[in-house]
């Protein structure tokens, strides 16, 4: 234990610095590196803020609609038709429930096919996952404006858009816990005789289903909160009431109708959630 | 009492047959242990049957439910089935062989106006990714427990960003519209609101897994909240912030695209307007523009993620 703490000496100093540069500040070339990315940020944000228009006038006026839009929504009240909304309430529901099965059922098939350790032929593999791509690629909404068009407007157009876009979600979700499953219960079923198909059920089938089902609670719950919006472009459920009061100015009623959404995914996550935890807890 | 002998195989165990025939006591009188096993086994089916007989019951009762309330008709399904095969065939244009360039040209005759509409899709997601992570971390510091500096901030804080991402971002726009006027503004403020939600939640729970010690510290020396959080806090969940951030990026891009849909801007003011009129080709090159977007900026952003978390490890 020394004493004395001299300051260190202009020679300490050059010495440390030679043996660690970097204690000391980055290098130049480094410092300009990150001068440029910070000037790139802060131009591209600047342009950002200057094509779109967010001069304080236009915010300061829209903040002020803003105010009164909200100040209108008090107190929120269920209009003439308070059944209405429920029932639209339970379609909503029922849209997201028949479109997250119909998903499920195609996505059994579909994600044995893309998996490596069921299906072992690479193309057709490949063209499967692709096609899940396409599937997932395209927003929900957008597939929703689709089906309007073709089977018309109502929640059919909105169970098809769940359907279709949970199709590829879930199949790479099932093809993901395929992938992932303990081989050594295939070899136990293998040895006691078992054929293809009674591998499958017995040593892959138990080991998946308790993931199968909850990546299905899951979307289940997502959809839920999507299935709020589909109305929007005219496939069912609440979202047509919500848009068709928003765009009508009722706006009381419109407030109404956010505080049942609120309240009705909160209880439904909430239930959806246990379930979830129990089937991934303690798969019977 | 006796239990009568049952072949295992036979009853739908679904073992194979050879485990059953192996079990002792076949032919002859059933010994003590095997009757133990064999009145056990029957309650369990009992119970299991009981089971999957109430799950198959709820399950009819809410399919029946759905098929109710979701007016689910199976006839115009199977009549809408043709219709949209033939809607998918007229979105597919005419592609020859000898005059392919041309065929292409006249497929994407809009794309110069479309990618300027694409460009701003990506930057009303860049810019309502940014105003949401600020807005976040405003929120995510009284919204986790270790770190709020009182009760009444923290449930606030977190009531706040439960509300904010519950509510779907096209629904604020809906009603943006009318507040700010049509166009792109009324969609990033719609998107960063819900944004500032979704991450402020995430941020906060980073922040609820930091180690206490850095934060102890710098209150022992006297630093304000706003120091302790700078110092403390920041540095070590920096990481964390700036992946969530890349991949709410993703997400908003795909927000992005179908603001236009309520009029807030983007790509899907196009798109919209395209299906509505019945411009079948439009729509195809318009939704195949979308797709390579998105699939780029998925791409890019995970490289970017990756290289981030890579980099947490080694530090």
């Amino acid at each position: 234990m020394s004493g004395s703490r001299a300051l260190p000496t202009e020679a300490r100093i050059a010495a440390l610095r030679l043996r660690a540069p970097r204690a000391f500040g980055l290098p130049l070339r480094e410092r300009m590196w990150l001068g440029a990315a910070w000037g790139a940020f802060v131009l591209l944000t600047a342009y950002c803020f200057w094509r779109f228009d967010f001069s304080p006038v236009r915010l300061w006026t829209g903040l002020g609609d803003l105010g009164l839009i909200v100040g209108h929504m008090f107190p929120p009240s269920p209009g003439d038709q308070p059944a209405e909304i429920f029932l639209a309430l339970l379609e909503t529901i029922a849209m997201a429930f028949l479109g997250t099965l119909l998903a499920a059922i195609v996505a059994v098939p579909l994600a044995f096919l893309a998996a490596k350790n069921t299906f072992p032929f690479w193309l057709p593999r490949f063209a499967v996952r692709r096609f899940m791509d396409v599937l997932r690629g395209v927003d929900q909404l957008i597939w929703a404006l689709i089906f309007v068009r073709a089977v018309g407007l109502g929640p059919l157009a909105g169970i098809m858009a769940i359907f279709i876009s949970d199709t590829g979600t879930l199949s790479k979700l099932f093809s993901e816990s395929i992938e992932n499953i303990e081989k050594k219960q295939i070899e136990g079923v293998r040895a006691a005789g078992a054929g293809a198909i009674q591998t499958l059920r017995f040593g892959v089938f138990p080991q998946v289903s308790p993931m199968f089902l909850s990546s299905a609670l899951y979307m289940f719950e997502s959809n839920i909160r999507s299935a709020t919006i589909l109305g929007i472009v005219g496939a069912g459920g609440i979202g047509f009431q919500l848009s068709d009061r928003i765009r009508a100015h009722q706006w009381e009623e419109a407030s109404f109708i956010l505080i049942v959404i609120l309240i009705a995914v909160a209880c439904l996550d909430w239930a959806s959630k246990n379930l979830r935890m129990r089937l991934i807890g303690a798969p019977s | 009492m006796t239990v009568p002998h049952v072949p295992l195989a036979a009853n739908g165990t679904g073992l194979p047959r050879k485990m059953t025939r192996a079990l002792p006591g076949d032919g002859t009188a059933p010994s003590a242990g095997r009757v133990t096993y064999e009145r056990q086994y029957a309650a369990l089916r009992w119970t299991r049957r009981v089971q999957t007989l109430f799950g198959v019951v709820l399950f009819g009762v809410l399919f029946a439910g759905s098929a109710y309330f979701g007016k689910f008709d199976p006839i115009a399904l199977i009549e809408g089935a043709p219709r949209l095969g033939e809607y998918v065939q007229k979105t597919v244009p005419v592609l020859r062989w000898e005059s392919l360039s041309k065929d292409f040209a006249f497929w994407f005759y809009g794309l110069p106006k479309w990618l300027d509409l694409l460009l701003e899709t990506v930057l009303m997601a860049y810019l309502a990714t940014l105003m949401g992570a600020g807005g976040a971390l405003l929120l995510c510091f009284f919204g986790s427990r270790n770190l709020a500096p009182n009760e009444w901030s923290y449930h606030a804080a977190r009531r706040a960003s439960e509300f904010l991402r519950t509510i779907p971002d096209l629904v604020f726009a809906l009603i943006f519209v009318f507040a700010f006027g049509l166009g792109p503004l009324a969609g990033i403020l719609a998107i960063a609101l819900h944004s500032m939600g979704a991450n402020g939640k995430l941020f906060a729970e980073a922040n609820e897994n930091i180690d206490m010690k850095p934060v102890e510290g710098l209150r022992a020396m006297g630093a304000t909240w706003v120091q302790t959080m700078r110092f403390a806090v920041i540095p070590q969940v920096l990481p964390n912030y700036a992946s969530y951030v890349l991949w709410r990026l993703e997400i908003n891009v795909r927000s992005a695209a179908i603001m236009g849909f309520v009029g807030a801007g983007g790509i899907g003011m196009e798109l919209i307007t395209a299906v509505r009129s019945l411009y079948y080709e439009d729509i195809s090159a318009i939704l195949i523009l979308v797709v390579l977007t998105v699939t780029c900026i998925d791409i890019a952003c995970g490289k970017l993620r990756h290289a981030l978390i890579g980099r947490e490890t080694l530090v």
